[in-house]
């Protein structure tokens, strides 16, 4: 689900620290070099990086061609070679029959079944394709706040990670207690009796 | 500011209890309604309600769901002590109207549905595309801050238990009879 579907999810965050130098120069550069890398033929499982909103399968960052207004649009890519446990364990016990016959022996050891356990998986992960699975964000910079169009836990946690490494920021998730602190103007009273409060009892 | 992972858990409370919290607002007081939004045509419990009720360390949880559900039983769960988790909600302002859900521990919000926009149809669209998606979806994050601005100064007052508290309590005992 991103910015351009019919319905989304999304969590909120509000952007800590500021920006050294020109803003859409350090924005191209923290895209660019933290740009999602083709692991499609490769022996890598699992690749995290930016990629264009516009073209989230040819990733590229082209002048400020992610930048609207006051908006920076871009999208992060996880891809993921995922080899079913079925798949790997056929494919360890041909390899194991194979390599059984010509050497002639009856059986190998723990160390060699784990080494030939690793080499079915690296040739398995060259050839397989990795699904890619693209999120999408606008980042109000004016604002410091960014609309992260997922909610799933996983994906939030690789986009925080990513951002912070990427822009030398960092992403502070707003939930109720961050809204409080960050986002709602309360006076230092109205903080000091927010660290003291406790649930309250509706029922009698 | 506390660590970020102390806070979630130590004050997930407060996110259940600003939904229960708007649910009280949107049956008993659409004036006020009127005045945190303008344009506000209406703000509406929509088609999904779940409340949690936490008994000693077991957790009963309580899903209401349906266009045209009744929400008795939701109010039943109030008075035995549960707090609204998760509500889906329906937003009109102006011409314009909006459905989404919004989870009270961590204020997500999802099935986000804005009004219909004109389609993409090429390259030179996306930017005023864009422009207006995100103009909707600001509307309806702002909605969601100003209603918890505007409960987060009233939980940290004296006015929370001294008068909402006991207003709240009225409403779910009266709507129990």
């Amino acid at each position: 689900m991103g910015l351009f579907s019919k319905t989304v999810s999304m969590a909120r965050y509000k952007v800590d620290g500021k920006f050294e130098g020109q803003i859409l120069e350090t924005v191209a550069g923290g895209l660019k070099k933290n740009m999602v890398p083709e692991i499609d033929g490769k022996p890598v499982e699992k690749a995290v990086g930016w990629t264009s909103f516009e073209n989230p399968f040819e990733p590229g960052f082209k002048g400020s061609s992610f930048s609207i207004g006051t908006y920076l649009v871009f999208s992060m890519r996880i891809d993921r070679k995922v080899i079913p446990a079925k798949v790997i364990k056929k494919h360890i016990a041909v390899e194991v029959a194979k390599l059984l016959a010509v050497s002639g022996r009856n059986f190998f050891s723990k160390d060699e079944k784990k080494a030939i356990k690793e080499r079915v998986i690296n040739a398995l992960t060259i050839r397989i394709p990795a699904t890619p699975n693209v999120y999408d964000i606008l980042w109000d910079y004016e604002d410091a706040k960014i609309w992260f169009f997922s909610s799933l836990k996983a994906a939030n946690e690789e986009f925080e990670t990513l951002f912070a490494r990427s822009f030398n920021l960092t992403p502070i998730r707003l939930f109720p207690y961050t809204m409080a602190e960050l986002t709602a103007g309360l006076t230092h009273a109205q903080r000091d009796a927010l660290s003291n409060i406790s649930s309250t009892k509706f029922a009698k | 500011m506390l660590d970020i992972s102390f806070a979630y858990s130590r004050y997930k409370f407060l996110g259940n209890e600003f939904l229960t919290w708007l649910w009280f607002i949107i049956e008993q007081d659409r004036e006020r309604l009127k005045q945190i939004e303008k344009d506000l045509v209406f703000l509406h419990i929509g088609n999904r309600i779940v409340l949690e009720n936490k008994i000693n360390d077991a957790v009963e949880t309580i899903t209401i769901l349906g266009d045209d559900a009744g929400l008795e039983e939701g109010i039943l769960s109030l008075g035995k002590g549960a707090v609204v988790t998760e509500i889906n909600l329906l937003y009109k302002s102006g011409d314009n109207e909006w459905r989404f859900t919004i989870k009270g521990e961590s204020m997500n919000i999802s099935n986000l549905k804005i009004p219909e926009t004109a389609i993409v149809e090429s390259s030179e669209d996306i930017e005023g595309m864009v422009l207006e998606k995100a103009y909707l979806y600001e509307k309806v994050t702002k909605l969601i801050d100003t209603l918890f601005n505007e409960f987060i100064k009233l939980r940290v007052s004296g006015k929370w238990s001294e008068h909402i508290v006991p207003e709240i309590k009225k409403w779910i005992y009266s709507e129990e009879k």
